[in-house]
This record gives C-alpha cells, sequence and structure tokens, in this order.
C-alpha cells in the first residue's frame, strides 16, 4: 500500500518535470536498447547458425590434403601427400562412416542460349545429397555410372535455375559450363543460407569426373577434398578416430610422423563463425554498459537534484511524522519509475533497432521473447534502484528541522 | 460547552447557504483525551533541567540552559519571549523533532530523550500536532490531500483516510475548498488547512510556532478563534508569539530569557470569539 502512494507520488512528480525526465531517462533509453540489441541479434545468430548446423548435418567431416594448419579451414595446401579417389572408397568401409563423396570445387561460367551466369560448381558423387540431406525438387540426381563415364549431365540450385532458366523448367534444358556442353537433369530443393552467409542454391553440380576431367583438366585420380558423414552425430568422434587411422595407413605414416591431412567438423567452423559475430555484438554490448552507466548516473544526478528542491516537503513530512523508510521508500521508487520508463522506452527501440539491424544483416530470425523484456525491465529497475539509492538516504536522513528551515 | 454550537465561526461565514449552523452533521471529532483528562492525573508532558547547545564549529551556542516544565492536558499556553531566547529550540524539543543536550522530556509519562529517530516520528505521528508560520503546506497539492497526508503514513485505507480528512476540513470550516491548492487559499484559509492537517490524527497536542505570525490581525485573531475552541474541545495547545495581544487568549504566559524560563503565570484568556464579534460591530458602525 505504501508503495502504491509512492508510485503516485513519483509519476506526479516525474510528470511536473516531463523534460527534465525524458532526458535524464534517455540513457536508460539508450542502455537497455542496446543491451535488447545485443541479446536479440546474439540469439538470433545462435538459431540461425543452429538451423544451419541442422541444415548442413551436423555429423559432417571434411578431410583435406595438408598437414593442419591453425585456424585455416583449408588446412595447408600443397605439402604431403593429395588425397585419391581411392582413400574415398577406403574410408567408405569404416564402421561409424555412412557416406563419403569426393569434392571438388570451381567457379565457372555458365552459359545458356541467352544468358550466363558465373557460379561456383561442384563436382562430386551420387551420395552427394544424401550426405547433405538434400532433395531434388524436379528431375533426378546423376547416377553411379554417369560419374564413371563422366557424363556431360549436372544438376542446378534454384538461384543457378532461376537467374538462367527464368521460371521456365530447366530440366532437359542445355547449358554449357565453360566450353562443355551439358544437360540439365535436375532441379536442387532451395536451401537458402550457409553458416559462413554464401547462398548454398547458388551452384551446380555436377559428376566428380566429369568436373576433373572435361572442366578442369586434372589428373582423375585425385580429389581435392573429402566429405563424410558419421552413422550419427554421436558416433562422430569416432568415425574421425577411424578416417584418421585409415589415412594414416594408406598414406604410410610413420607414428613419429604428422598427419599430412586435416580432418575438420562442421561443428567447429560454425563456432568460429560464431565467434565473429560474437564479438561484433560485443561491441554493442559495451555501447549498452556505458549508457547503462551514464543512464544511471544522470539519475542519481537528478534525483539529488530534486532531493535538494524538495527539501522543504521531505522536512514537512518528516515533521507530520513520516518514517525514514517512508521517506526512502518515496525517492528510491521516483528514480526507479524514471529507470523503468527509460527501460521500457528502449525495450521498443531495442526491438526496433534489432528488427533493422536483422534485416539489414541477412534476414536472420529476430524472436522477442518474453524473456528479453523481462531482463530489459529487470536491468532499468536495477538501475533504478542502484543510482537512486544514495539520493534517497540522503533525503531519508535529513534533519527535520533544518529541512523545515531550508529555503 | 456542549450547548455552544460545534461549527466554527469560519463555518458559519463561509457556508452559511450551504451549512446551518447547529445542524447535526455528526463531524464532531472525538476527542479521547477529554476523558484521559479525568482519569490520568499525570501532566501531558513533563521538561526537567532540559538544556540544549548547538555546536557551530568549535563554538558552542547554548539555546536552552535548564528548562522545568510542566503541562497539564487542557491547557492553552503562550510561549513569548525576544528573538533568539530560545523559544523555536524549546517547541522543536517538545514537538521531538529534535533531542535535547541533556535533561529529561516526559511526554504522556514517556522519556521521550531515549527515543529513535522513527520512535519521534511516531511519537510525532500520533500525539503531536503542527502549525508553523510559514504554513508549510505542500504545494500543488489539494487541500485535502495535505490533510491526508499524516493519515497516509499511519497507514489508514484511502476510503477512510477521505472521510477523515473530510470531516478535520469541515471541522476547520475549508470543506468548500477540498480541491484548492494552497496557492488558490488566502493566508488564513492556508493555516486552517494546516490546522486541519495538524488534528486529523487526533494528537493530544498542538504546537504552534507562531501561527499568526503571516496573518493579518483579523485573520489572526480569526485562527486563535479556533484554536480557543479546540482547545475548549479538550486539545492542549502550547503556542509560540511575540504578539501580546495573540497570548493574551492563551490561559497560561511563559516568558522564555536567554534560554530561561523567566515567568510562568495562570490568568483569565481572552475570547477570541467575543473580539471578533466587537470587530464586526466596529464594522457595522463604521
Ligand atoms: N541550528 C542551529 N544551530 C546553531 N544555533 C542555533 C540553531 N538554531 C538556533 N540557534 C541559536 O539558538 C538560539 C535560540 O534560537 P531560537 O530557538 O530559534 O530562538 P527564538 O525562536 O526564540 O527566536 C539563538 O541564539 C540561535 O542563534
Ligand atoms: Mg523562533
Amino acid at each position: 500500500m505504501m508503495v502504491m502512494m509512492a508510485l503516485r507520488l513519483a509519476l506526479r512528480s516525474l510528470l511536473r518535470n516531463r523534460m527534465r525526465s525524458a532526458l535524464t531517462a534517455l540513457g536508460v533509453i539508450i542502455g537497455v536498447a542496446a543491451l535488447l540489441v545485443t541479446v536479440v541479434l546474439g540469439e538470433g545468430t545462435r538459431k540461425m547458425v543452429a538451423a544451419q548446423i541442422a541444415s548442413m548435418g551436423s555429423a559432417i567431416l571434411m578431410i583435406v590434403p595438408g598437414a593442419s594448419a591453425q585456424g585455416g579451414f583449408m588446412g595447408g595446401t600443397g605439402s604431403g601427400r593429395p588425397l585419391q579417389r581411392d582413400d574415398v572408397e577406403a574410408i567408405l568401409q569404416a564402421r561409424s562412416v555412412r557416406y563419403a563423396v569426393p569434392v571438388d570445387r570451381t567457379v565457372a561460367q555458365v552459359v545458356s542460349s541467352n544468358l550466363n551466369w558465373q557460379t561456383p560448381i561442384i563436382g562430386t558423387t551420387t551420395d552427394y545429397l544424401a550426405l547433405r540431406d538434400w532433395p531434388v525438387a524436379r528431375g533426378r540426381f546423376f547416377n553411379a555410372a554417369e560419374n564413371d563415364t563422366a557424363a556431360k549431365v549436372c544438376v542446378l540450385g534454384r538461384t543457378v535455375a532461376q537467374n538462367i532458366f527464368g521460371e521456365s523448367d530447366p530440366v532437359g534444358q542445355q547449358l554449357r559450363v565453360k566450353q562443355m556442353p551439358c544437360e540439365v537433369i535436375g532441379l536442387l530443393a532451395a536451401k537458402g543460407q550457409s553458416a559462413m552467409g554464401s547462398d548454398q542454391d547458388d551452384v551446380l553440380i555436377m559428376p566428380s569426373l566429369t568436373l576433373r576431367t572435361r572442366v578442369l583438366n586434372q589428373n582423375r585420380q585425385y580429389v581435392s577434398t573429402i566429405m563424410v558423414s558419421a552413422t550419427s552425430e554421436d558416433d562422430l568422434a569416432a568415425a574421425e578416430s577411424e578416417v584418421v587411422s585409415i589415412l594414416r595407413q594408406r598414406h604410410k605414416l610413420t607414428d613419429d610422423q604428422e598427419n599430412d591431412f586435416t580432418v575438420r567438423n562442421l561443428a567447429e567452423l560454425v563456432q568460429t563463425q560464431q565467434k565473429i559475430v560474437e564479438t561484433q555484438t560485443g561491441m554493442l554490448r559495451n555501447v549498452a554498459a556505458v549508457s547503462l552507466l551514464v543512464g544511471g548516473i544522470g539519475i542519481m544526478n537528478i534525483m539529488l537534484v530534486s532531493v535538494t528542491e524538495r527539501t522543504r516537503e521531505i522536512g514537512i513530512r518528516l515533521a507530520i511524522g513520516a518514517r525514514e523508510k517512508d521517506i526512502l521508500l518515496q525517492f528510491l521508487v521516483e528514480a526507479v519509475v524514471l529507470s523503468v520508463m527509460g527501460g521500457l522506452l528502449g525495450i521498443g527501440l531495442g526491438m526496433l533497432a534489432a528488427t533493422l539491424f536483422a534485416k539489414l544483416g541477412g534476414g536472420m530470425p529476430v524472436d522477442f521473447s518474453a524473456f528479453w523484456m523481462v531482463l530489459g525491465f529487470g536491468v532499468s529497475v536495477a538501475i533504478g534502484v542502484l543510482f537512486g539509492f544514495y539520493p534517497a538516504r540522503k533525503a531519508a536522513r535529513l534533519d527535520p528541522i533544518d529541512a523545515l528551515r531550508y529555503e | 460547552m456542549t450547548s455552544r454550537p460545534w461549527v466554527a465561526w469560519g463555518v458559519c461565514r463561509l457556508n452559511f447557504f450551504v451549512v446551518e449552523p447547529g445542524a447535526s452533521h455528526k463531524v464532531t471529532l472525538p476527542l479521547p483525551h477529554m476523558t484521559d483528562a479525568v482519569e490520568n492525573s499525570q501532566p501531558l508532558l513533563r521538561l526537567s533541567k532540559i538544556t540544549k547547545v548547538y555546536t557551530r564549529g568549535d563554538l558552542a551556542v547554548p539555546a536552552l540552559r535548564g528548562i522545568d516544565l510542566f503541562i497539564e492536558q487542557g491547557e492553552f499556553v503562550a510561549v513569548m519571549g525576544p528573538s533568539g531566547s530560545g523559544k523555536s529550540t524549546l517547541m522543536n524539543l517538545i514537538g521531538c523533532l529534535d533531542r535535547p543536550t541533556s535533561g529529561a522530556y516526559f511526554l504522556e509519562g514517556q522519556d521521550v530523550a531515549q527515543l529513535s529517530r522513527d520512535e519521534l516520528a511516531g511519537v510525532r505521528l500520533r500525539t503531536l500536532g503542527f502549525v508553523f508560520q510559514g504554513f508549510n503546506l505542500l504545494s500543488r497539492t489539494t487541500a485535502l490531500e495535505n490533510v491526508e497526508l499524516p493519515l497516509l503514513y499511519a497507514g489508514m485505507k484511502s476510503v477512510e483516510r477521505a472521510e477523515r480528512a473530510k470531516e478535520a476540513l469541515r471541522r476547520v470550516g475549508l470543506d468548500a475548498r477540498a480541491g484548492h491548492t494552497p496557492n488558490q487559499l488566502s493566508g488564513g484559509q492556508q493555516q486552517r488547512v494546516a490546522i486541519a492537517r495538524a488534528l486529523v490524527t487526533r494528537p493530544k497536542l498542538l504546537l504552534a510556532d507562531e501561527p499568526t505570525g503571516n496573518l493579518d490581525s483579523r485573520t489572526s485573531i480569526e485562527v486563535m478563534a479556533l484554536l480557543q475552541e479546540l482547545n475548549a474541545e479538550g486539545l492542549t495547545v502550547l503556542l509560540v508569539t511575540h504578539e501580546p495581544d495573540i497570548a493574551s487568549y492563551a490561559g497560561r504566559l511563559l516568558l522564555v530569557k536567554d534560554g530561561r524560563l523567566r515567568t510562568d503565570e495562570k490568568r483569565a484568556a481572552m475570547s477570541a470569539k467575543q473580539a471578533l464579534s466587537e470587530w464586526r460591530d466596529e464594522e457595522t458602525l463604521q
């Protein structure tokens, strides 16, 4: 009941000095807004990354030639023995491995009768789609025979299909990859963005041997990358150690020699990606912290001014019989109300800004769960209490006679 | 006393067409101390060898140098004395706004010199009422809300609070001004609101430090008439003034000089009500 009364008093007092209240609340408004943007974007990224892991398959290993170079996903190049097509077959024998496919990549000009399009090209084998858990929307994927004969066929991602054939059905159409004519036999289902932020649908997939021998004119024996999926997520570590021992054996490495290849898993890659985002939101977190601090100090300052201005009022209240805690509560509640008003506006502003940033940042999901609102509210209450306490205590401890005499 | 209408003169004047004087309005404040006075022979307050020394840096300023004083329930006491003699200091001590440097102060038998800050606030809330020279109403706050204020701190529910505050405003003849803020009221009206605020908790002792100091002589007498009426209903009144004619409405006069009680005499009080009617007669003659 005392709190209700203090609330009414606080609102009245703050509304008397509208402009002053608004300016004082500004720090908290910006602070809470920045805080909200930080957490919402952070959470959005986390969810996006999780979704991408799910879309890529989390139980995936990438094997590249060369000893592991720190931080670099591609590892070292040139050093050691290149990976071979036979390595894929050998890895496939491992118990914890479900699929193993060679993956070669290039970027090339794709030309149809009237349009052309620069696009990433993947050369792989039949299991690739199963490994990526990626269905074909129309037509079909190439089969083992087409791979073995280096058939001139390809499958298009949504983006490529749209850019070259527009809305018309690409299946059965002809196009050229560099100089090689090629028949489109399938259209892949849309996949969306990757963890790196690239468009996974901007891709053309053809048989591994076709790419190697007909487009790149490279030795058919080698592959640049091997992609492996484990039988389940739990088997990923087992699969990794099996792959390592198989390759070490095939590469005839002695115990004192380092691996001449690198095994990476996608979850790791995604974590790296997440760290980058966290560094970026970390900046904003600092802005939030500084704004909240400045906002809090502003509140303390204005409350001290208010206590001085209202010394006589405090004296009257004390003389009439208000206890210390009554006065303390009155001014504390006023500080908290001021801070919470700022907090509520900050939550609104933060939601607006987060939505905007998310749009600019490529449509990551923004999810304003009630928890973030409660967090913003809680933070502003805490700021009010923390920075309102000192002025409120000062008011409560005034000597009634001195306060009454104050002019 | 019972035959006299409860309505203060101010009510007759202000609300002549609204409230019939003497109409049974069930608003008389029950003043429990009337019966207390009979049952309880101990004085309302007793000061014994009270001193107060202010320290300003290294300088010690003795404001009170040993005051002994009894005040019985129902008395109307005026305190006079030159400026700086310690009248306000004495009032502040009796009002539990300050503690003496030495000496004992018993209020209703309780040694209040020993009480904590919050306990003193409780005594001020329940037992004492204050009226100041400068009215000390909260600005931009209606008369009713000003009067409700002590009840708020007493933790009273809002309905009962408003009821009691209206009752007190009616008692001082200002129920028609309940919604006015201090700057919409005259000095005399503001002081009556302040008196209503002091009355609303039904205190035993009303302390008034120069309550008429900011009022013209006519309004001063009106306020004194109200205080006399409240006193007649059993309220003990202690009032500081530097005007002899204001002091003449009190039944007991204390003279303070250099922090000591020089004179303490009882005498017949003048009637402020009568003074007012004479004043009115003079006005009609002119
Ligand atoms: N807060 C204070 N600090 C120091 N000296 C004070 C204080 N209040 C009053 N005094 C001194 O105490 C004496 C009595 O003051 P006061 O009680 O206000 O006198 P009065 O009300 O009779 O004019 C004066 O000399 C005054 O200067
Ligand atoms: Mg004085």
